[in-house]
C-alpha cells in the first residue's frame, strides 16, 4: 500500500484485512472481570492483560499508524488508522490501556517536544511498555484546573515538587506523568504561575495511593509529592506557560502531527444493547419491551443517541453552524456523558427486582455489568469538568451569558 | 427494520446554502417582531405585497418540477426557507401552499397539475382541509364524505384547521368516497358564503378556518386520483412533519435569542440574571435541545422520501423539534419573571407557536409511539 491517499479498492481490501485480523486475534474472555475504561484498571491481572493486548495490536501495525515512522509510528494515512479504530469499537475488543499516553502525552510530545523527547517517549507509548498517567486535578481543585496548587519550586537545575494530585488512573503502573504544577505563587492571574512537566514516576518522594471507587473497585489513585526532585529538562513549553500547554494538549487530542494514535479508550454502551435487555427482562409475564412506557423511553434514547452522531455530521457543514460555531464542539462531552449515565440508569430499571443484584451474584444480569457501568458513567459526568461546569462554560462562551 | 450500523450523514446542497442565506436575510428584514405583532392585530389575513414578494422569489415553486413552472428542487430546499420563517414567527401560507402542491404532485390528475401547479408557483394560495372535529392525527380516519350522483359530487362533514382558507384559491379536502379516503379539490368559487368560519387558535400569527362541507357540490373531476390517494396522504403527512420541524427549529432558536437578550440585560439583586446558574443552565439545555433538533431536521431533509429511513428521520425531527421549542419557550416565559406573564413579552408568542406546531401532525409522544412500531 502506498503512503499516498489509498484508492477505494485499497481501502476496501484494508477493511477486510483488519476485520479478519481482529476476528482471529481478539482475546478470549480472560475469566475475570475486565475494566470498562482505562480509568477502571484496578488489579494487576487486568493491567497485564490489557497491556499485552495493546502491545499485540501495535506489533501487528494497527496502532499509531499515522504517527511518524522515526518514532515507531507507521507513517501511513490517518484514514487507515480510523478504519482500525472503528473495527475495534465494532468488534468490542478490549480498549487501548495507555490512553493518556496515546491521546494526551503522545500528541503533546509530537507537537511541542524536543527531538530527544520524541525519540525517548513515543515508541514506549505505542508499545505500552511505558505507561503514562496524568496529574491535573487536585483534591481541593476538581473542576477548577487553573487553580492547581501543587508546588514546583526551582532549586538550581531541578524542581522540587510538593503537594498532591488526584484521579491518577494507572498511577501504580505508570512510568511517566504529565503534570501541571505551580512554579510561581505570586502572579496577578492564577493561570500565569503554572508550568507543564513530563516527569518520571519512579522518584523518591512520589507515593501512589489507590482510591476505592463507588463501584467497590480500584483504578484511581491519589499521588502524593513530598520533596520529590525532578530535572529542569522535564519542563515542556515555557516556565509559566503551563496553562497554554495544558489547553493545547486537550486540543492536540483531536489530531497531533500525523493525526490520532487510534484505538478506543473505553467500551461504551449503546442503546441497542439496552433494547436487547428490554427483550429479555420481564414485566407481568411479558417481555419488558412490550410495555408502553418502556417503549417510549427506549425511543427517546434512540433519538438522543442519534442526535450525537448527527451533531457530528452537521458540525462539518459550515453554513449550518454559522450562528454559534463552537456550540456543537463544546457540548459533546456534556451530552455524551449525561446520555451514558441516563442509558445505564434506564438499563438498571429494566431488570425488575434483579436491579438490586450487584457484581458477584450469580443472578446479577450480565454479571452486574449495568450496575457497574451506571456507577462508572459518573466518571464521564464528573471527570474533565463536571456537567455543571460544562453548563457554565457553554452558557458563557457559546451564549455569551455573564459569568456566574 | 432500520439499519442502525449505517452512520447517518447530513448532506447540504449549494442550493440549500444559497436559499438559507437569502431567506435568513429576507426574514430578518421583513419579519421583525414589531411587524409580527402588527400582523397578529391586522384585519386582513394576508399582506398581499409581502406574499407577492415571496412568490417572486420563487419559493412557492421550489419543490415543483420545472415542467409545471417550478425550480425542480426538493423539500430539503424548502426547509431552508421555512426554518428562518419559523425563527421570526412569520405567518404566511407558504407551508400550506407547498403541502397542497405536494399533494397535487402525488395524486393530482394531469389536468389538475397542469391547471394548478403553475398558478401556485406564481402566487396562488392553496389550503389543506384534513383535520376533523375529533382532533385525531390519523389522516386516513375520515368522517367527511363525498357522494356521487351522476357527474356531481355532494360533500358532507366538517373540516378544521384549514389555514389561510379565506385567502385560498383552492382547498384540498380529505373525504370518504365509496368508503375509501379521497381528496377533493375545491376551488374558491365553489365555497359559498358561510362555509368558512374563522377559528380562534392559540397561534395568533395563523389564520385558521373551520370548513362546513355540507351542501358543497363539485364536478366528479374535482377528485384527485383515488388509487394514489393513500400514498399521497402518507407523503403529505411526512412532508408536513418535515416543514413543521423546520418551523419549530427556527422558533426554538428565535426564542432562545429572546431569552439570552433578557438574561444579559436584566439585573436583579445587583447582578445580571444570566449570571445565575438556575437560569443559565436550563438555557444551555434549551440550546442543546435546539441543536439536536436542527441536526435531526437536516438529516430528515437529506433522506426525505427514502423509505423507512426517511420516515424514521422525519418522525425523530418532529419529536425532537417539538420538544425543543416547547422547552425553550416555556423556560423563556418563566425566566422573564413578571414581564413573562404579560402579553407584551415575546416569549408567549413562541410558546403559542410551539403548541400549534405540536398540535399539527403529531406531538413528540405521538411520533415516538410511531417510531416504537418501526424500531422496536
Amino acid at each position: 500500500m502506498s503512503d499516498n491517499t489509498p484508492s477505494p479498492a485499497e481501502l476496501d481490501a484494508f477493511r477486510q484485512e483488519v476485520a479478519d485480523w481482529f476476528t482471529a486475534n481478539k482475546p478470549a474472555d480472560p475469566g475475570f472481570l475486565l475494566p470498562q475504561s482505562f480509568m477502571e484498571v484496578g488489579t494487576d491481572e487486568q493491567f497485564y492483560f490489557l497491556r499485552d493486548w495493546q502491545k499485540k495490536v501495535y506489533e501487528a501495525g494497527y496502532l499509531g499508524m499515522a504517527w511518524p515512522k522515526a518514532y515507531g509510528g507507521g507513517g501511513k494515512p490517518q484514514v487507515l488508522q480510523d478504519i482500525v479504530t472503528r473495527e475495534m469499537v465494532k468488534q468490542k475488543t478490549p480498549f487501548m490501556t495507555n490512553t493518556i499516553g496515546l491521546n494526551w502525552a503522545g500528541p503533546l510530545i509530537l507537537n511541542m517536544g524536543t527531538e530527544e523527547q520524541k525519540k525517548a517517549f513515543i515508541p514506549g507509548i505505542l508499545s505500552a511498555d511505558d505507561i503514562w498517567c496524568q496529574g491535573f486535578s487536585e483534591p481541593d481543585h476538581g473542576s477548577d484546573l487553573g487553580n492547581a496548587q501543587l508546588k514546583a519550586t526551582r532549586d538550581g537545575k531541578e524542581f522540587v515538587l510538593n503537594g498532591s494530585k488526584i484521579w491518577t488512573s494507572l498511577g501504580r503502573h505508570a512510568k511517566h506523568m504529565i503534570l501541571l504544577a505551580r512554579t510561581n505563587q505570586n502572579t496577578n492571574n492564577k493561570y500565569e504561575g503554572l508550568s507543564f512537566f513530563l516527569i518520571p514516576m519512579q522518584v523518591p518522594g512520589i507515593e501512589v495511593v489507590p482510591i476505592k471507587k463507588l463501584t467497590g473497585e480500584f483504578g484511581f489513585n491519589q499521588t502524593f509529592f513530598t520533596d520529590a526532585r525532578i530535572d529542569e529538562s522535564c519542563l515542556i513549553g515555557k516556565e509559566g506557560g503551563g496553562w497554554q500547554v495544558a489547553m493545547a494538549t486537550l486540543a492536540f487530542e483531536r489530531g497531533a502531527v500525523g493525526g490520532q494514535a487510534g484505538g478506543h479508550a473505553m467500551n461504551s454502551k449503546h442503546v441497542s444493547e439496552v433494547v436487547t435487555l428490554a427483550r429479555t427482562a420481564k414485566r407481568n409475564g411479558k417481555p419488558a419491551i412490550e410495555d408502553v412506557a418502556i417503549r417510549d423511553e427506549l425511543v427517546q434514547l434512540i433519538i438522543d443517541e442519534r442526535s450525537q452522531a448527527l451533531n457530528g455530521s452537521r458540525a462539518r457543514i459550515k453554513p449550518l453552524t454559522q450562528e454559534r460555531p463552537s456550540s456543537i464542539p463544546m457540548s459533546g462531552k456534556l451530552i455524551g456523558s449525561e446520555y451514558g449515565r441516563r442509558l445505564n440508569q434506564f438499563a438498571l430499571s429494566l431488570q425488575g427486582a434483579n436491579a438490586a443484584y450487584y457484581v458477584g451474584d450469580p443472578l446479577a444480569y450480565d454479571g452486574g455489568l449495568w450496575q457497574r457501568s451506571y456507577f462508572n458513567a459518573f466518571s464521564g459526568t464528573i471527570g474533565g469538568g463536571t456537567s455543571e461546569v460544562q453548563h457554565n462554560i457553554i452558557g458563557e462562551r457559546v451564549l455569551g451569558l455573564p459569568k456566574s | 427494520m432500520l439499519d442502525t450500523n449505517k452512520k447517518p450523514t447530513i448532506l447540504f446542497s449549494d442550493e440549500q446554502e444559497q436559499l438559507l442565506e437569502v431567506a435568513s436575510n429576507f426574514c430578518r428584514d421583513r419579519f421583525p417582531m414589531s411587524e409580527t405583532r402588527k400582523r397578529i392585530a391586522a384585519e386582513e389575513d394576508l399582506s398581499r405585497p409581502l406574499w407577492d414578494e415571496i412568490a417572486s422569489l420563487g419559493w412557492l415553486g421550489i419543490a415543483v418540477p420545472e415542467e409545471f413552472g417550478g425550480s425542480g428542487l426538493t423539500l430539503a430546499e424548502v426547509v431552508t426557507v421555512v426554518e428562518p420563517m419559523g425563527e421570526h414567527l412569520a405567518g404566511t401560507p407558504l407551508v400550506s401552499t407547498t403541502l397542497a402542491a405536494q399533494t397535487l404532485l402525488k395524486a393530482g390528475t394531469r389536468a389538475q397539475k397542469e391547471t394548478w401547479l403553475p398558478k401556485i408557483c406564481e402566487g396562488a394560495i392553496a389550503a389543506l382541509a384534513l383535520s376533523e372535529p375529533d382532533g385525531d392525527w390519523a389522516l386516513e380516519r375520515i368522517v367527511a364524505s363525498a357522494t356521487a350522483s351522476g357527474d356531481t359530487l355532494t360533500l358532507k362533514g366538517t373540516k378544521t384547521f384549514v389555514t389561510d382558507a379565506a385567502s385560498a384559491d383552492l382547498v384540498i379536502a380529505s373525504v370518504l368516497f365509496d368508503g375509501i379516503p379521497a381528496l377533493a379539490l375545491i376551488t374558491r368559487d365553489a365555497l359559498e358564503a358561510g362555509k368558512l368560519t374563522r377559528e380562534i387558535v392559540i397561534d395568533e400569527t395563523r389564520r385558521s378556518y373551520r370548513l362546513e362541507l355540507d351542501g358543497i357540490t363539485l364536478p366528479k373531476s374535482a377528485l384527485l386520483e383515488t388509487d394514489k390517494t393513500p400514498a399521497a396522504l402518507a407523503h403529505l403527512d411526512q412532508a408536513a412533519c418535515l416543514l413543521l420541524s423546520a418551523e419549530a427549529c427556527g422558533g426554538a432558536n428565535g426564542v432562545i435569542n429572546v431569552t439570552i437578550d433578557y438574561l444579559k440585560t436584566r439585573k436583579q439583586f445587583d447582578r445580571y440574571i444570566g449570571s445565575y446558574q438556575a437560569l443559565k443552565h436550563p438555557t444551555v439545555d434549551a440550546l442543546l435541545a435546539m441543536e439536536a433538533a436542527r441536526s435531526h431536521l437536516y438529516y430528515a431533509a437529506t433522506v426525505f422520501g427514502d423509505g423507512i429511513e426517511g420516515e424514521v428521520a422525519v418522525r425523530m425531527a418532529k419529536a425532537q423539534s417539538g420538544s425543543a421549542l416547547a422547552f425553550a419557550a416555556d423556560r423563556s416565559i418563566q425566566f422573564h419573571g413578571g414581564f413573562g406573564f404579560t402579553y407584551d413579552c415575546d416569549a408567549q408568542l413562541y410558546r403559542r407557536r410551539g403548541i400549534w406546531c405540536e398540535a399539527q401532525f403529531g406531538d413528540a409522544r405521538h411520533h415516538r409511539s410511531k417510531l416504537a412500531e418501526i424500531l422496536l
